[in-house]
């Protein structure tokens, strides 16, 4: 499922503040094949940088050569994005789009399916402020924050990070939820069970 | 005909034949002068290893270095300032190596001599505001004394107006005369679009005063039908942009420029019958200034040929330190081409350029692109060049250019991402009433050795992402494809820079030791405290009106301002990384402290979210 064909992804962020998405996004492209010596392809539209920041590449896990498109249409965001799928040399193709735009359809979408599957390109589409409406991205997933770990050193302070994943269609497994980390190499996902337990215990504590 | 025969024959014994030992002072004399005539090869002979340097030679290609001229180039601009200021005229057999021959080049002049005119009744016509045809008109300039006749029509000639007269003159001459004021600037300007335009015919024009242009048509008439098909085009394509023009092609730029404006109509000039061509010419057919002129003709010296006939030496002695429009004899040496003087065209021609000539205007050069492509690459490759910057120029029927230009980070001769690179950016192109040439150029080309690609078949990375990074650039502009570079600071927002990614490979910034957020806003946003604690970050506060309750924090890490970079007065910042109830975390921090001098109450900001 991860890590194996290259495939285009949605991701859908509840809060659009929330920089789960972008974790996970990452942690998902650290498992593709090569994907560590080659450059990252990231396409922001105007409100998506506006309203949530640009990427800091400071505060990513592993050094990063990121190239970086500013457009300010989401229409442009498709364009530059199905150029990028063109390209092998490519570790993947990041694209945030803000709300539901028009050209964001299934059809738009069914071209970025098709184009990173032919080329091997992992595709990601996070889409904020957004409804799941008719997509022909092959893995849809809803993720959020959940409260991360404790760290071993200070009681007080929030440790490695976990989101819950909620895989809501899929198109070659049965969709599922999950609280999902990454563990330094990949992303580890867990059941949903112990999930809602550590809400439980979240809750209590 | 070569420089030597034109040299007189000196009156006086030469030294050499001066075997008497008391020298006389005439010989004193002699001695003198000649030292004054060797003078200009000894500066020529010290001149070259700088001259030949900086001279561009112009169609070397582009990013290989320049090949130096085996002789000293005579022929250059400088080397002509060197003359005017130096003591005397040159002479070929005084030399010491051979002179490159100047008079090899195919040199075309362009008279206008009612460009002014021309250009205004044109405005006029589509202002709807043209006199008609027998009505005087002149333009005019503010002189010392009054307005001075600048331009005159047809019908203010025929009433005997001339130009340099003063309007009040001209108006008691003429009473229904119509005045208008010229625009100087507007010409120079309209001039030196003309000039770009003219590089439909040649690769290198210049302007040449203010009614003028000059073209180096060596080598380019054969692809008009010949030189005098050539000037007949010329002319017929100036005159449906409603400019008269008269036209000659000499081996020479002076003697181009003399038969334009003194010869006859079209005329065509061979290196070999120079001098009897240009003989019956006036003196004023040298380029000079008017008191030279008539300093000459109060000489008894009327014509080129006269002047020819003088002997060198006292014409020298006369006007050794005169500078060039005041030198009759540079100038006669410039025209005969003794004295090189190349076409100083403002920029380089280009090496790789192809052109597609169409039988009618068309308003898309979109179906010729193709075309164009391929001949560009097929050149490239054949010289082992790959382009950098192409640009596509349209050449409109209405005298007007028109470019766009793409740039490519590594270079390449593909054609079909050459073409590629211009799809979205034709639709740009102001194709006016149409154009009927087309040219596509190789503005900036780059040695680009043939490479085997991997036996696999599997295609080369770094042409793969530069290929997408082109078309991306194309597409969004170079500054809006951009790669992160590191720079040295450790205030958050300048740690990282981003640079185009046209400018070529960038090394990642290294992650931190110490946790920094994966998104960083730009600006920071203030948040409103609701319920402040003395120690660490805020219990509750609002960001973007949601309430948002700290559960967890690590912090505070402090980070100063840079003093060598700030304004007095940037409060330090606290940094706190937090998460609230939802699981959301942030990088808050309090800029300043309590009572630190630089302003009121701390305010607390947003700067990150982390993942």
């Amino acid at each position: 499922m991860l890590g194996g064909d290259a495939t285009l992804s949605e991701v859908f962020c509840p809060i659009a503040t929330d920089g789960a998405a972008i974790g996970f996004v990452l942690a998902v492209l650290d498992m593709h094949k090569h994907a560590r010596e080659k450059p990252l392809l990231w396409v922001q539209d105007r409100l998506s940088r506006r309203e949530t920041g640009r990427p800091y590449l400071a505060g990513m896990t592993r050094p990063m050569q990121v190239i970086a498109v500013d457009v300010s249409r989401p229409i442009d965001v498709l364009w530059a994005m199905e150029e990028g799928l063109r390209c092998p040399a490519l570790a993947g193709v990041i694209g945030e789009v803000w709300g539901d735009p028009p050209a964001l359809d299934f059809t738009a979408t069914k071209r970025l399916a098709l184009r990173a599957e032919t080329h091997g390109v992992p595709a990601f589409l996070i889409r904020r402020a957004a409804h799941p409406n008719l997509s022909a991205a092959r893995l849809r997933w809803n993720i959020s924050s959940l409260p991360s770990r404790a760290d071993p050193h200070d009681q007080r302070a929030a440790g490695a990070p976990m989101w819950r994943a909620d895989l809501f269609r899929a198109r070659w497994q049965t969709p599922g939820d999950w609280v999902a980390h990454h563990d330094g190499e990949k992303l580890v996902l867990d059941h949903g069970v112990e999930a809602s337990a550590h809400d439980q215990h979240r809750a209590r504590a | 005909m070569s420089g030597e025969d034109k040299l007189p024959v000196l009156a006086f014994p030469s030294c050499k034949d001066a075997t008497n030992p008391p020298p006389t002072k005439l010989e004193q004399a002699i001695a003198a002068m000649r030292a004054a005539l060797e003078n200009r090869p000894a500066i020529d002979r010290s001149a070259p290893a700088t001259v030949a340097q900086d001279i561009p030679d112009s169609f070397s290609p582009v990013g290989v270095p320049r090949s130096k001229p085996e002789g000293p180039r005579s022929g250059s601009g400088r080397g002509a300032i060197v003359l005017a200021q130096g003591a005397v005229a040159p002479t070929k057999h005084s030399l010491p190596i051979p002179a490159r021959d100047n008079t090899m080049r195919r040199i075309t002049a362009i008279h206008l001599p009612r460009f002014a005119m021309e250009r205004w009744l044109r405005w006029a016509a589509q202002n709807t505001l043209a006199p008609p045809d027998d009505l005087p008109v002149v333009l005019a300039v503010e002189g010392t004394h009054g307005p001075v006749v600048h331009a005159t029509n047809r019908a203010a000639e025929l009433q005997g107006i001339h130009i340099g007269a003063r309007v009040v003159d001209m108006r008691a001459l003429c009473p229904d005369l119509r005045v208008e004021f010229a625009d100087i600037s507007g010409d120079r300007v309209a001039l030196e679009k003309l000039m770009i335009w003219a590089r439909r015919w040649c690769p290198w024009t210049a302007t040449d005063g203010a009614t003028g242009l000059v073209l180096d048509t060596s080598g380019s008439d054969h692809l008009l039908g010949g030189e005098a098909a050539m000037l007949r085009e010329i002319e017929t394509r100036l005159s449906t942009l409603g400019l008269s023009a008269r036209l000659a092609t000499a081996p020479t730029h002076g003697a181009a420029w003399a038969m334009a404006r003194f010869g006859g109509v079209r005329r065509i000039c061979r290196a070999q019958d120079l001098a009897a061509q240009l003989s019956p010419l006036p003196v004023r057919a040298l380029r000079l200034d008017g008191d030279t002129v008539v300093l000459l003709q109060r000489l008894g010296l009327k014509t080129v040929g006269d002047l020819a006939a003088v002997p060198r030496v006292s014409l020298a002695r006369r006007f050794a330190r005169a500078p060039l429009a005041k030198n009759p004899l540079l100038r006669l040496d410039q025209m005969m081409g003794h004295l090189g003087e190349p076409v100083s065209s403002p920029d380089d021609p280009p090496r790789f350029a192809t052109q597609s000539a169409l039988a009618e205007p068309v308003q898309d050069p979109e179906p010729h692109l193709p075309a164009l492509c391929d001949t560009l690459c097929a050149d490239l490759f054949a010289a082992g060049f790959g382009a950098r910057r192409v640009t596509l120029t349209v050449f409109r029927t209405d005298g007007e250019v028109s470019q766009i230009s793409v740039a490519i980070s590594q270079p390449s001769r593909d054609p079909d991402h050459i073409r590629r690179l211009f799809d979205g950016k034709l639709e740009r192109i102001d194709p006016g009433f149409g154009f009927d040439l087309i040219t596509l150029v190789a503005a900036v080309a780059e040695n680009l050795p043939t490479v085997q690609t991997r036996l696999e078949g599997g295609a080369d990375d770094g042409a793969e992402l530069g290929r997408m990074i082109d078309r991306l650039s194309a597409k969004f502009g170079a500054g809006a494809v951009r790669r992160p570079t590191l720079r040295d600071s450790h205030i958050p927002e300048r740690r990282e820079g981003w640079q185009p990614a046209m400018a070529g490979e960038i090394v990642p910034p290294a992650p931190l030791r110490t946790l920094r957020p994966i998104r960083l806003l730009d600006p920071p946003e203030e948040v409103r405290v609701l319920y402040g604690v003395p120690e660490g970050p805020p219990a509750q506060f609002v960001w973007r009106r949601v309430t948002h309750r700290v559960t967890r924090f690590a912090g505070p890490e402090r980070i100063a301002p840079e003093w060598w970079a700030d304004r007095p007065g940037t409060r330090l910042r606290d940094y706190y990384r937090i998460e609230d109830h939802t699981g959301c975390r942030f990088w808050l921090y309090r800029e300043g402290l309590h009572g630190d001098g630089r302003g009121g109450d701390p305010r607390w900001m947003i700067h990150g979210v982390f993942a």
